[in-house]
């Protein structure tokens, strides 16, 4: 009974569970330092199993469609009316795979942050702001509502800003966070005109409402290009990614490591509104959009890489390689996009192009986050980030150099770790696709291999230090936060295909099946 | 950095009445233009008063920074519980299973034009309570933060 | 003619408060001034929501006072009531930054505020 109870409400429950762990904090937080700690770790559980659920109950069953406020959670349509006017959560497999994404991340993120942050004052708002980030960022991605999103954006914007700043550090975390959150708000803005336009000809805010209506006039382009612009700055795509540096060096590592999750969570947006609500427009070409998508990618990737090699701030080179990575899932879910009209070509290669994107969305969300993680560890034992710096720690933080080893093959995409299943399925597709596009892929990850080699070096060889020589292993929550993330690279590197099977190859048709997202609102209406 | 007496007075005369109007706004959320949040934000209006009128020393112990936390804390839970309440009747979340009850605020709504009725509109009051409550103590928070930072002028 | 005009007014207004705010964050080095110029920018946004909005002889959907059952769906002034609250919790935020980094610069000029290398 209890559990029927709670599996109905999945995804009221997923939003409601990180609100409610994040409003209580004030009050739990002073209760003292084991209670807050039990209290966060709690929540953090908690909204990771009601996501797994949620997802594996879309994998099993299909769709999952949760209605606020109506008769029954399934009521899309009101009784008097043959639209949908209230807010619903439309899960789908893509949906259900960032979902799994976020849970897993945040779970070992957050139980890092319970030793790495706890020398620091007012932690019980760090938590609440991380719990609201977690929030929005789940929200973003589970939504079918335009405005909804809109909501849950500014939700992780301003959370998130406020993480980045939450560290002061002579005003410079501050100046990061300042930046942050103008751009992001100036973003949201954009988007906020995007909704305003559409809701204005179509009067629906409800994406598969919007998505059957929307008939592609000269405003709809305006509002594409209001759309995706924004969000392609928040996922970090080239042109746009200035923030990411500043942004992702300032901000506590298990801070980072979370945004890039919520950059991730952008890129959904893009890849959702580019396929599912614009996805019919013939008369634009698919390709258009696709070469849209790749040419992002190819920048990214490449300009990315360049910038990261020469630097000299340990957490700022990760960041550029985050760029670079990023680079990745534009690229293979560009090359899908592209052939969607030529359903030859989707079958042969389309199709694996965007499963190896997507792969990779999960991938760099947990290769990426232990690397930021290590950094954090570093930095904590070491007090510095500047590689010049740095040396010998492998004789003192051994498992802190597994864990770096782990991470840094995986990015560079070297077999068996997870980073090279999925880059291997981007370059068998994109090679049919063209073979230039591959071997541009090809190189950005050798460059990716030299730099981190670079790292490792100048990190974790050479004799012991004497300014070092206080640095020991980490305490056991940092240990088992970036454990658990070691542990998935690695099993989803000796064992991609399970993961490709059951998680990412729904996603892709549930990306490329616009008719089916359509239909679970209006009934084929 | 303190006022003269007539300003500090006035202050405290208003500041009562300040926190009554704001009451209103907020309880005929459902009635009348006006809700949670601006009903929230008059109350915290009050506040500032206070604060600007009075040194910002000698507000704290009638304000205070932990309590406004709570209260914040308190308003968003009323919120999301309102929310829940829902799930426990076998809706979805946020349905309004209190409206038209006959019990608390269950009322039916009377047709054509008439002043109004408080006691109607099921969830929605509780609801307006609740983000009353939680804009009161956010906002106060952020002025008290803010204006923490004032000192007094330098006089040439 | 003249009603076209005043109809299509609302938008001229939101494109000039637009161009203004743009202006203020482009072009103003002082970030309280930048911020100002992000909330016109807000405002033009939200006035551009409410114009939407508007509909000819349509009645306020106030239950109790409308003479008629033809009311108008006041979705965008949800929508912008939402956008309002979070302007709000937007620029106090930012404002607060603004405060910090005033405390730990002495300096609230742009140009001068640069301690991240990029």
């Amino acid at each position: 009974m209890m559990d029927t109870f709670v599996m109905r409400h999945l995804p009221a429950l997923l939003i409601a569970t990180p609100l409610f762990a994040a409003f209580l904090m004030p009050l739990v937080g002073n209760a003292g330092r084991t209670v807050r700690s039990a209290w966060v770790f709690l929540g953090a559980l908690l909204t990771s199993a009601i996501g797994l659920a949620l997802a594996w109950k879309v994998l099993a069953t299909g769709t999952v469609l949760y209605v606020f406020g109506a008769a029954t959670t399934q009521q899309a349509l009101p009784p008097d009316a043959a639209f949908p006017i209230r807010i619903m959560f439309q899960v789908d497999a893509l949906s259900a795979l960032m979902a799994v994404i976020v849970s897993l991340s945040s779970l070992g993120i957050t139980i890092y942050s319970l030793a790495a942050e706890s020398k620091q004052s007012g932690l019980e708002t760090f938590y609440a702001m991380l719990f609201l980030l977690i929030a929005g960022v789940l929200g973003m991605v589970v939504t079918g509502d335009l405005f909804n999103f809109f909501v849950f954006l500014e939700i992780s914007s301003l959370a998130g800003a406020a993480l980045v700043a939450y560290r002061v550090d002579d005003g410079v975390a501050v100046e990061a966070g300042l930046k942050y959150a103008l751009l992001s708000t100036v973003g949201a803005l954009a988007v906020l005109t995007a909704i305003g336009i559409l809701f204005a000809q179509y009067n629906a805010l409800n994406l598969a409402s919007l998505a059957a209506r929307l008939q592609f006039t000269a405003l709809d382009k305006v509002a594409l290009v209001l759309l995706a612009v924004p969000l392609a700055m928040k996922c970090g795509a080239v042109p746009m990614h200035f923030w990411t540096p500043d942004t992702y060096t300032t901000a506590p590592s298990s801070v980072t490591a979370f945004l890039v999750v919520s950059s991730q969570a952008s890129l959904y947006a893009l890849f959702r509104i580019l396929f599912t609500l614009y996805g019919h427009l013939v008369q634009f070409s698919w390709a258009t959009f696709g070469w849209f998508l790749i040419v992002l990618g190819v920048l990214s990737m490449f300009i990315g890489v360049t910038m990261a090699i020469p630097q000299k701030d340990v957490k700022r080179l990760m960041a550029y390689h985050a760029v670079s990575q990023t680079g990745y899932m534009l690229l293979g879910v560009g090359v899908g996009l592209a052939v969607l009209g030529n359903a030859e070509a989707l079958k042969t290669y389309g199709k694996t192009a965007m499963a190896g994107g997507l792969f990779h969305i999960i991938n760099h969300a947990m290769y990426k986050g232990l690397l930021f993680l290590t950094a954090g560890a570093i930095f904590l034992r070491t007090g510095t980030r500047n590689l010049n710096r740095l040396g010998g720690l492998g004789h003192t933080m051994p498992w802190t150099m597994v864990f770096f080893m782990i991470g840094a093959l995986a990015i560079a995409g070297v077999p068996p770790f997870n980073g090279f299943a999925s880059k291997l399925l981007i370059y068998e597709s994109v090679f049919r696709f063209s073979p230039f596009l591959s071997i541009i892929a090809m190189v950005v990850s050798i460059l990716t291999l030299a730099s981190f080699v670079k790292v490792f070096h100048s990190m974790f060889l050479g004799p012991p230090r004497a300014e070092f020589a206080e640095a020991r292993e980490v305490p056991a929550p940092m240990f088992i936060g970036m454990a658990l993330l070691a542990l998935f690279v690695v099993v989803a590197g000796l064992m991609p295909q399970p993961f490709i099977d059951h998680l990412i190859s729904p996603a892709v048709d549930a990306l490329v099946d616009r008719s089916g997202y359509i239909a679970a609102i209006l009934g084929g209406r | 950095m303190k006022m003269t007496k007539i300003v500090r007075t006035t202050a405290d005369v208003f500041y009562p009445f300040c926190l009554v109007f704001g009451l209103y706004v907020v309880i005929h959320g459902h009635l009348t233009p006006g809700g949670g949040f601006q009903g929230g934000a008059v109350m915290a209006t009050g506040a500032a008063l206070l604060i600007v009128a009075h040194a910002y020393e000698d507000i704290t112990g009638r304000i205070r920074k932990t309590a406004m936390k709570i209260l914040e804390a308190i308003g968003l839970l009323t919120f999301l519980f309102a929310g829940l309440s829902g799930i426990l009747f076998h809706r979805p979340f946020m349905a309004n299973w209190m409206a038209q009850t006959g019990k608390l605020f269950g009322n039916t709504v009377a047709h054509g034009p008439n002043p109004g009725d408080l006691n109607t509109a099921g969830l929605l009051p509780l609801l307006n309570v609740g983000v009353g409550i939680e804009v009161l103590g956010g906002l106060t928070v952020i002025l008290l933060y803010m204006l923490s930072g004032i000192k007094e002028e330098k006089k040439p | 003619m003249m009603t076209l005009l005043l109809l299509k007014l609302p938008y001229f207004t939101v494109v000039v408060l637009t161009l203004l705010g743009l202006a203020a964050m482009v072009f103003k080095k002082n970030l309280i001034k930048i911020l100002m110029g992000l909330s016109l920018m807000e405002s033009a946004v939200n006035l551009f929501l409410v114009a939407t909005g508007y509909r000819m002889g349509g009645v306020a959907p106030i239950f109790t006072n409308a003479p008629s059952p033809h009311m108008t769906l006041p979705t965008v002034q949800a929508l912008t009531l939402t956008s309002i609250v979070i302007g709000v919790a937007t620029s106090a935020m930012m404002l607060s930054f603004a405060m910090v980094i005033y405390k730990k610069y002495g300096t609230v000029d742009s140009q001068k505020v640069k301690k991240l290398k990029g």
